[in-house]
């Protein structure tokens, strides 16, 4: 019976990434994937004849440089091709605009304020700051603070070090920065309402948290990481969809002598002695291998596919534990044509970029009420898309592809499982909004797939919908990521090691988790990493 | 009138106020604006050479950048300032509010003045430089290279003024050069003769006024005008035509910016970086590190910063100092590294030139004290001389030097010179 060198449980970008580059390290490895496509939550489907959907994630922002080089992504196809603009529509009929150039970004500030036109670059200095700090350490295993190994102390130290080099009140500023709203943070710059909802929505995306919430400036950040030091690919569609990022990571494995196996569930790991042996399909089929990788979030691997009695019982409550709650949901929709916004002129460059009709901090957080209370937002919020504006290749000449992010969407609508007639009311709310923005945009809708945390979960894996797989709050992160004692992507049980989101630094289609946890495993094998490139330094 | 606006039916107001936000939303088809000068500079403009002031097409040269420099030096140039931030502070307040977020002593500026200045964070940092106009007891004009609403608004509790922007609204020009004054004087601005330097006064101009002030940014004879949007075209062609025979020219940037250099003046966010801007906190610079220290004036009553500048003073934290350099040869030495006895890195020029009028290699550099400060001797720079693809290292010896590092007479003389 052949052994694998490693199986990596989840065919989704991190499962890729470490995969490639556990492959590339000279190790057999096989992928095994539950759908019958891999991508996990980055991927395009065809789901009504001629249209592609990215109907998970629908932006690549974050994916690290290093990363895409390392696995000559841009050979294997990935072409990533940059927002234009951004805008929130006010409800007066008007619009607050983002754009790239910094003139016309403030000039259009100056409609509603000057003063917060002008604030903007201390604001955008300050968050600056902040992502410097934070950047060099998402391509690093954080430290375990309890151990006495060198290298935790070693990492340990660098940290203490980048902290020191701060001033006393970039100290203080960082550590409100951490903890503070979303709104609290805004405040301190800005007046005006819609700019502060232009920025506060960074701050709440994928998260259960309201702008009102602590922690959600530190959200913010995450959103903003991409953007430091000019990285390629910051805020842009990928050409096919989000499909084509894990698409060229597939072909990057492959060419290198990976296997994938799709349509093969996992049904849980085949555990030995405390040490992970292999995996068993839900068809009862088992695979050997010498270690096991999963891709899933930290729920889904430690409550459904390993047994309890092979875990620790402090170990198994901070899982239970873990805040992995849903809080969005997902309204993809093909188009016979291209919307009109009568606020928008025609020539703008927002329809080649995000939109957003939420213009108060109120609205916002009003939203996430809804959401504590059980319901989905009857006012929603949205992260609104329409990529064929800038990507052809996504649907037929002259119709187009909608992708719509919406919060808030509670993981049960009042105490009780989704239905179809909670997921149609949830659209609706979708559908209703865009409309009073969009006159007759009901009846230029060909087909629409609407994705509720229930839906996201059956299909994607995610628990509970949970972009992130975990919320990205202090508690959660860097050695705490996804439990404490377990940062550093190994598990208590040997052999068995995460790769996901739920890891260190979190969610998004990085793909950091997945290169980190396959610096650890070939760290364990004692491989060399010299194919994997180090983090690049931030001057 | 007003009453008959008022009666107007609502719809017409509805559509008026469309319009305008339409008006206002179209910025995003022109990314650089032009000034109200932009039809001359244009028509002027052979080498289509611009540049980004501000999110304003600025020239870096019009048609000869040599023939420009020598304008300002032998003739007249004009220069268009437009895009330079402009704030009208006004109210009975003005005078104490401006005292105390800046560094300069306010209240010895009298109406009709001007000064240099600058203003600083809490922690004694350099915000920004600029020339602060004293157009009557109670109305400022502040201009500076950087943008501080948010600043002069925060600070501006508890003071009775009113913060107005007015970049947009006010065109400016800078005329400068030997042949400034005869120019204006030609032009018909009576009185012109008695404006001594840093003063400044309104002459009638096509209907409205025009304030000139015997100021500038290039150490020579020169004056800067200032005018509102609608009346800049006839006052740029009323300037054109006086100076016809007197050598007028208009210049961009590039001339400018030596003549500048030659002066000793230095330009915020390159020779040093304003402090919200400043994304690495060591590139903060408190008014002593960049020369600037001989604005502060300790017996005025407070002002931003004053705390953290006197504690730096006293306690001996200053860490930087920004000298004028002569460098031996000819080969400017623009961001080269400055060593101590050809090996200690020590501070970087942030500008340099060979001075047509020097004739002299000057730079501006920036040094780590003691270097600059007390140890002046045996100082280098390396430059690295690109030709021809090759780069020719060179190590020259620096000397620190006064600045400015011209002086002309003709500056400051009076009445000025009919040349």
């Amino acid at each position: 019976m052949k052994a694998w060198d490693a199986i990596v449980i989840g065919g989704g970008h991190n499962g890729l990434v470490n995969a490639c580059y556990l492959q590339r390290a000279g190790l057999d490895v096989l992928v095994v994937e539950k759908n019958d496509w891999v991508g996990g939550a980055a991927t395009s489907r065809e789901l009504t004849p001629g249209f592609l959907y990215s109907n998970c994630s629908y932006v690549c922002s974050l994916f690290r440089p290093e990363i895409m080089r390392d696995l000559e992504l841009p050979r294997f196809g990935l072409q990533v091709i940059s927002y234009e603009g951004g805008a929130v529509f006010t409800r007066d009929g008007d619009y607050l605009a983002n754009y790239r150039d910094h003139d016309a970004h403030r000039r259009e500030f100056a409609r509603f304020s000057r003063r917060d036109a002008e604030a903007y670059d201390r604001y955008a200095r300050d968050v600056t700051r902040q992502c410097r700090f934070i950047q060099p350490l998402l391509m690093r295993t954080a430290p375990d603070p309890t151990s006495l190994r060198p290298r935790d102390l070693g990492e340990l130290l660098y940290l203490g070090k980048k902290f020191a080099g701060l001033t006393a009140e970039e100290m203080a500023l960082t550590l409100r920065f951490w903890t503070m709203s979303i709104s609290d943070f805004l405040d301190e710059y800005f007046e005006t309402d819609v700019i502060k909802a232009n920025f506060a929505l960074s701050g709440i995306i994928g998260t259960a948290l309201g702008p009102m919430s602590p922690g959600t400036a530190y959200v913010l950040l995450h959103h903003y990481m991409g953007e430091v030091d000019g990285s390629v690919g910051a805020w842009g569609y990928a050409r096919g969809g989000m499909g084509a990022v894990t698409k060229a990571l597939a072909a990057s494995f492959k060419a290198s002598g990976g296997t994938i196996r799709t349509g093969a569930e996992v049904d849980h790991v085949l555990v030995s002695r405390g040490k992970a042996k292999g995996v068993v399909l839900a068809g009862g089929e088992e695979i050997y291998g010498k270690l096991v990788v999963s891709n899933a979030d930290v729920k889904r691997t430690f409550l459904k596919l390993v047994e309890e009695k092979e875990l620790p019982d402090v170990f198994l409550r901070r899982v239970r534990n873990f805040k992995i709650r849903g809080s969005s949901g997902k309204v993809n929709i093909a188009l016979d044509s291209l919307p009109e916004f009568p606020a928008l002129p025609k020539d703008s460059p927002v329809y080649r970029g995000d939109m957003h009709f939420t213009d108060s901090m109120e609205r916002m957080e009003r939203a996430y009420d809804d959401w504590k209370a059980g319901r989905w937002s009857v006012d929603p919020f949205l992260d609104m898309v329409i990529p064929t504006t800038l990507d052809p290749t996504m649907a037929p000449p002259g119709k187009h592809f909608m992708s719509c992010f919406v919060q808030y969407a509670p993981p049960k609508v009042n105490g009780h499982d989704w239905t179809d007639a909670d997921r149609d009311g949830f659209a609706e709310s979708v559908i209703a909004q865009i409309a009073e923005y969009s006159p007759g945009f009901r009846d230029r809708i060909v087909h629409m797939e609407v994705r509720t945390p229930r839906e996201i979960e059956a299909e994607v894996g995610l628990t509970e919908g949970n972009i992130f797989q975990g919320e990205l709050t202090f508690d959660q992160l860097l050695f705490n990521r996804p439990v404490p004692g377990y940062a550093q992507y190994r598990s208590p049980v040997g052999g068995l090691y995460m790769c996901g989101s739920s890891t260190h630094p979190g969610g998004g289609v990085m793909g950091a988790p997945g290169r980190n946890a396959a610096a650890e495993i070939l760290r364990d094998l004692a491989k060399s990493t010299s194919h994997m490139s180090p983090a690049h330094d931030v001057i | 009138m007003a009453q008959a606006t008022r009666k107007k039916p609502v719809v017409t107001g509805a559509d008026t106020a469309l319009e305008a936000r339409l008006a206002a939303q179209s910025h995003f088809r022109t990314l650089r604006l032009g000034t109200p000068f932009q039809p001359r500079i244009d028509a002027l403009a052979k080498a289509q050479d611009w540049y980004n002031w501000a999110g304003y097409r600025a020239p870096h040269s019009l048609w000869d950048e040599e023939l420009e420099y020598f304008a300002i030096r032998s003739q007249a140039a004009l220069f268009d300032i437009s895009p330079m931030t402009k704030y009208r502070i006004e109210g009975p307040g003005a005078e104490a509010f401006l005292n105390r977020v800046t560094l300069r002593d306010v209240t010895k500026l009298k109406p009709g003045r001007v000064h240099y200045t600058a203003w600083c964070d809490d922690a004694g940092f350099v915000l920004d430089d600029g020339t602060l106009f004293r157009l009557s007891p109670t109305r400022f004009r502040l201009c500076s290279q950087e943008r501080h609403l948010p600043w002069l608004l925060d600070s501006a509790i508890g003071f009775e003024i009113t913060v107005k922007e007015e970049t947009e609204a006010v065109a400016g020009l800078a005329l400068q050069g030997p042949t400034s004054f005869a120019l204006l004087r030609d032009a018909g601005f009576a009185g012109v003769e008695r404006l001594k330097i840093f003063d400044l006064a309104e002459f009638p101009h096509d209907g409205g006024a025009v304030t000139i002030s015997r100021t500038g940014f290039t150490g020579d004879l020169g004056y800067e005008l200032f005018v509102q949007a609608e009346k800049a075209l006839s006052l740029w062609d009323r300037l054109m035509a006086a100076g016809e025979l007197r050598g007028i020219r208009a210049i961009g940037y590039t001339a400018l910016n030596r003549a500048r250099l030659e002066a000793g003046l230095i330009v915020a966010n390159a020779d040093f970086t304003t402090a919200e801007h400043a994304i690495r906190a060591d590139r903060l610079r408190m008014p002593d590190e960049i020369g600037l220290g001989f604005m502060i004036d300790l017996e005025k009553s407070h002002f931003n910063g004053r705390r953290a500048i006197l504690e730096a003073r006293t306690k001996r934290k200053l860490r930087h100092v920004l000298v004028g350099l002569e460098i031996e040869g000819n080969i400017p030495a623009e961001h080269a590294i400055v060593y101590h006895k050809k090996s200690q890195e020590v501070g970087l020029v942030s500008a340099a030139m060979w001075s047509p009028m020097a004739k002299r290699n000057i730079a501006i550099a920036s040094l780590a004290r003691p270097f600059g400060d007390t140890m002046v001797e045996d100082l280098w720079v390396e430059i690295y001389a690109m030709r021809e693809l090759q780069y020719q290292k060179l190590m020259k010896r620096a000397k620190v030097v006064q600045r400015p590092f011209i002086k002309l007479d003709r500056r400051t003389t009076n009445p000025p010179a009919d040349f």
